[in-house]
């Protein structure tokens, strides 16, 4: 029986399942996934509450009986043909599809240095127990990479009083998705939790137990763990011939350079209104994307025009990015009493968002500033500026406006 | 059923929400556009997060971690990754003061 088949069984991949369904689709659905698991969420991996590594489950295995979604976990395509339309299962089996939707994922990017193989990743449930099954206080970590996921790791150690150094090749932590002052702030906030941190430098080698710097510098390390980044899934994709870059390039419907095969979450490189290709790494990003694909394979033609939104968890702080903040913007500043806002105009328009406090207070400015950008305005930036202006009036006034 | 007195509806924005703790537990009260006062469980029902730091609009409540939302009159799961509804307990305004009732 052909049917819609979705390869990957992460976030993306088993939100799609379900919004297959909901778009009304009553032909057969497969969800495969490499991974041993029913699916789970990343981003508790790397925020652990306790002393567990949590399994937090997208969905249980009754709701996915119920939608009737076939799911073949530990299971991976070995092999995809788009023009017989089917796939090899690492079963043995071939799936005939009618439309097909890739969301693999994202792999780490592996180190090149002598030794590399003694560096844990930290992407899956298996590689997060495997670091905290062999963390304890008093032992030295070295992370490598001084990202979202090196510095969640961090600040997680860190309250479980383990020593931890970060090496990093840029001169800051965060360069990358983090705009500089709160990326100045949480880098800040982890010098007084007590991460040493090591800048400019690479690893040079990875030894049974210490991590060589490119200036000679010699760590002591109980556990090295690699944090420098993902690369895109598209093993598949680039085998079977399909257009690829920095992802696998879909139009802005989330279709690949095949017409029954589409594309979504982190594996996804989506061509922009712009000019050019984007891919996110980010939770909702894959939810999203999943969505407006099911929809689009079931016959609708939606354009992916959803704002960018991540958050990251530090310590008792909460990041919330809302759009995509770039160097060239004007920032304005306001704080409020949970924290510090800071907004980016680009040519007088609002473009993004981004918040810095305790927990998750500032949320509701984000998502306020989020359907304001939405609404495509250019407020005055003393507005934006002054907390004592609700986000909402202001909201209010666009929408009657 | 014991009503317990959760504070002056003046300290709950208008289309806001608070965080009130009785008896070991959690709740979210909160103040509609027409001051009308609701209240329900206060944690999200998808990841256990504080809906009274959510934003309220209308008689919706966002939860502030992932976006899941509720209709804080019924309690009732309007958008995932929340799909449990929310219990709600009964509340009123007496003389400007807010009261829930836990029971
Ligand atoms: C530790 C950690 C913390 C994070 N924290 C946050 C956060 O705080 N906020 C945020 O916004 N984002 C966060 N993220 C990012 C977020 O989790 C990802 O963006 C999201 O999981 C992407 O979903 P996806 O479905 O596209 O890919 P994935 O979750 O990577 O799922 C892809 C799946 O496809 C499977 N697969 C690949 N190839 C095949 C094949 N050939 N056959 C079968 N299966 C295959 C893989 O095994 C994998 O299970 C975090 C990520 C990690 C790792
Ligand atoms: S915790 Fe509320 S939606 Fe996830």
């Amino acid at each position: 029986m052909n049917g819609m088949v979705i390869i990957g069984a992460g976030e993306s991949g088993t939100r799609a399942a379900f919004a297959l369904r909901e778009a009304g689709y009553c032909g057969a659905v497969t969800l495969v996934g490499a991974e041993p698991h029913l699916p789970y969420e990343r981003p508790p991996l790397s925020k652990i509450v306790d002393d567990t590594v949590q399994m937090k489950l997208i969905c249980a295995k009754e709701a996915l009986e119920a939608a009737g979604i076939t799911y073949l976990k530990g299971c991976s395509v070995s092999k995809l043909d788009p023009v017989a339309a089917t796939v090899s299962l690492s079963h043995g089996q071939l799936l005939g599809y009618e439309k097909l939707l890739l969301t693999t994922g994202a792999r780490p990017r592996r180190l090149a240095c002598a030794g590399a193989e003694r560096a844990l990743d930290f992407r899956t449930h298996a590689d997060a127990e495997a670091i905290f099954s062999k963390v304890a206080p008093g032992r030295r970590v070295a992370i490598i990479g001084a990202g979202l996921i090196g510095m969640e790791l961090a600040s997680v150690l860190r309250a479980k009083d383990v020593a931890v150094d970060v090496i990093e090749a840029a001169p800051k932590p965060l360069g990358r998705a983090v705009p500089a002052r709160f990326a100045d702030k949480l880098h800040a906030r982890h010098a007084t939790e007590g991460v040493r941190f090591h800048f400019d430098r690479s690893v040079a080698e990875i030894g049974n137990d210490s991590v060589v710097l490119s200036d000679g510098t010699i760590l002591s390390a109980d556990l090295v763990v690699s944090a420098i980044g993902v690369q895109p899934e598209m093993t598949l994709a680039e085998a079977s011939g399909l257009a690829t870059g920095n992802g696998i390039l879909t139009d802005a419907c989330l279709r690949t350079s095949a017409p029954n095969i589409f594309a979504a979450g982190d594996c996804a490189a989506v061509a922009q209104a712009g000019g050019g290709h984007i891919r996110f790494e980010s939770w909702r990003n894959a939810r999203m994307q999943a969505e407006t694909a099911a929809r689009n394979m079931v016959g609708a033609a939606e354009t992916f025009a959803a704002i960018p939104w991540f958050w990251s968890d530090q310590y008792d702080l909460g990041l919330q990015v809302a759009g995509q903040p770039l160097p060239g913007h004007q920032s304005v500043r306001r704080s409020a009493a949970e924290g510090e806002l800071e907004f980016y105009l680009d040519d007088g328009q609002l473009v993004a968002a981004a918040g810095l406090g305790i927990g998750n207070g500032l949320a509701k400015h984000i998502k306020l500033a989020e359907m304001l950008i939405a609404a495509c305005i250019s407020p005055e930036p003393a507005a934006l500026a002054d907390p004592g202006v609700n986000l909402k009036t202001l909201l209010k006034s666009a929408r009657a406006a | 059923m014991t009503w317990v007195s959760a504070g002056r509806l003046d300290d709950i924005e208008q289309e806001g929400a608070i965080r009130f703790d009785h008896g070991g537990r959690t709740y979210a009260i909160y103040r509609g556009p027409d001051d009308s006062v609701y209240c329900t469980a206060g944690l999200c029902t998808h990841e256990a997060i504080h809906l009274a730091d959510g934003l309220v609009l209308d008689f919706e409540v966002e939860c502030p971690k992932h976006s899941g939302a509720f209709d804080y009159r019924t309690g009732e799961a309007l958008r995932l990754p929340a799909c449990e509804n929310l219990k709600t307990y009964p509340a009123e305004v007496v003389d400007g003061e807010v009261r829930v009732a836990l029971g």
